[in-house]
């Protein structure tokens, strides 16, 4: 009884060991995008989704490529999670991961070279992202292929929502375009800040201003409603 | 050649810094920096893994990677993941007071991009062994600048009165936009 009560809170917690508790597979895939968002509440994989997001079709091809190896990684080490001996479940993870990755990477260079050229060493990098490694130790080792396959798919798309929101505030505000069509005219003067470094870190942390603005608020009017 | 090698150092220190300017090692400089301790010395045992990293990709790339240039991703972080291994067992047998202080992020600089990039740019940059250590070395020193600036700014942080909407993360990243910033000033060195 006691042990179960334990149990279940750490159980609902993304990064414990024990597997997640049971639930249908439209939650697993709605977690990702919004109550559990890689990037947003999680805070994972910000390396990626700061480093190439000043342009929307960087963060489209970012993205696509992301939920390939998620997702596939993901279904393999399901379909392997009873074979796999605990002690070495990390690098065998990550042996799987990479094979993926290379894949991705090799495709991406044969299919659009121009792409694969501005994300530079960002798309074997997709290696450590830690969404990737992270779903794989928390889900994908402890459930069935099905399960795992919507979890991932879940989290690759939360992690594309995340991308294509600073990708297109960046873009549109740093150099007035939107996939590349000017929006505004030859008199815009764009604001080149948002598209270099400082602006990858500052749009992150508007993003998380106003996720805490809407926090405090939704609090609040709680507050409000039970007084 | 030492002006070459300057170059190198600096330029990956100040104008292209791993962190600041080319948004390497993320999670470490957001998950680990609330302390000035933990955050130096965890960028020591970055730089000691980058410069490790450095000389054995240096040998892949010469004995190995030029038959098969497909296997490059999964042979660089295979050797990474061992790299850290040996690390670790070595730091926890003859320094085991350190061991106990860096803890969970010994393992975690596996997953650390900053390693891994590092190998990435090494190689498409053609760098032979001695400019592969300083380009590690001017990596390392730089991620563990960053790591001691951004902990002591958070050091007081935690004394200041900040709006409750700004607590969780939000702060952070609009400092390291400034941080950022000021790096970007180091860009003028380039040209001199």
């Amino acid at each position: 009884m006691t042990t179960e009560a334990a149990i279940a809170p750490a159980a609902a917690e993304p990064f414990v060991p024990g597997a997640p508790p049971p639930a249908p597979l439209r939650l697993d895939v709605w977690r990702g995008i919004a109550d559990d968002n890689p990037v947003m509440i999680q805070m994972l994989g910000l390396c990626p989704t700061m480093a190439i997001s000043n342009q929307v079709s960087n963060g489209l091809g970012m993205g696509a490529a992301t939920i390939f190896v998620l997702v596939c990684s993901s279904f393999l080490i399901s379909l392997l999670r009873k074979v796999i001996p605990a002690e070495v479940r990390l690098a065998t993870y990550i042996l799987i991961i990479a094979t993926f990755v290379t894949i991705a990477d090799l495709v991406m260079q044969a299919y659009s070279p121009v792409l694969s050229k501005t994300l530079g060493p960002f798309v074997p990098l997709i290696v450590v992202n830690c969404i990737i490694l992270g779903r794989a130790e928390a889900f994908a080792g402890k459930v069935g292929p099905l399960r795992a396959v919507a979890d991932a798919i879940g989290m690759g798309l939360g992690f594309l929502l995340a991308l294509l929101i600073m990708c297109a505030f960046r873009e549109v505000v740093g150099s007035g375009m939107f996939l590349g069509h000017p929006l505004f005219g030859p008199n815009y003067e764009p604001w080149v800040f948002m598209i270099m470094p400082p602006g990858g870190f500052l749009t992150m942390g508007l993003m998380f201003l106003a996720m805490g603005w809407w926090g405090e608020r939704k609090k609040a009017l709680l507050k409000k409603a039970v007084a | 050649m030492i002006s070459n090698l300057a170059w190198i150092f600096f330029s990956t220190l100040l104008i292209n810094n791993f962190t600041l300017a080319m948004f390497l090692g993320l999670c470490a400089f957001f998950g680990v920096t609330t302390k000035i301790d933990t955050g130096w010395r965890l960028g020591a045992a970055n730089t000691f893994v980058l410069v490790m990293t450095a000389v054995s990709v240096w040998f892949l790339n010469r004995f190995v990677l030029a038959e098969a240039p497909y296997l490059r991703t999964i042979a660089f972080i295979v050797v990474i993941a061992s790299l850290v291994q040996i690390v670790e067992m070595i730091i926890k047998k003859f320094l085991p007071v350190l061991f106990r202080e860096l803890g969970i992020y010994l393992p975690l600089i596996t997953t650390n991009c900053a390693i891994l990039a590092l190998a990435l740019f090494q190689t498409t940059r053609k760098y032979n062994l001695i400019e592969g250590i300083v380009f590690a070395l001017g990596a390392g020193l730089g991620l563990t600048l960053a790591l001691t600036l951004m902990a002591s700014i958070r050091e007081r942080l935690d004394v200041a009165d900040i709006p409750a909407m700004a607590k969780r993360m939000g702060l952070v990243l609009i400092i390291a936009s400034c941080m950022s910033m000021a790096f970007m000033g180091f860009a003028g060195m380039g040209s001199g």
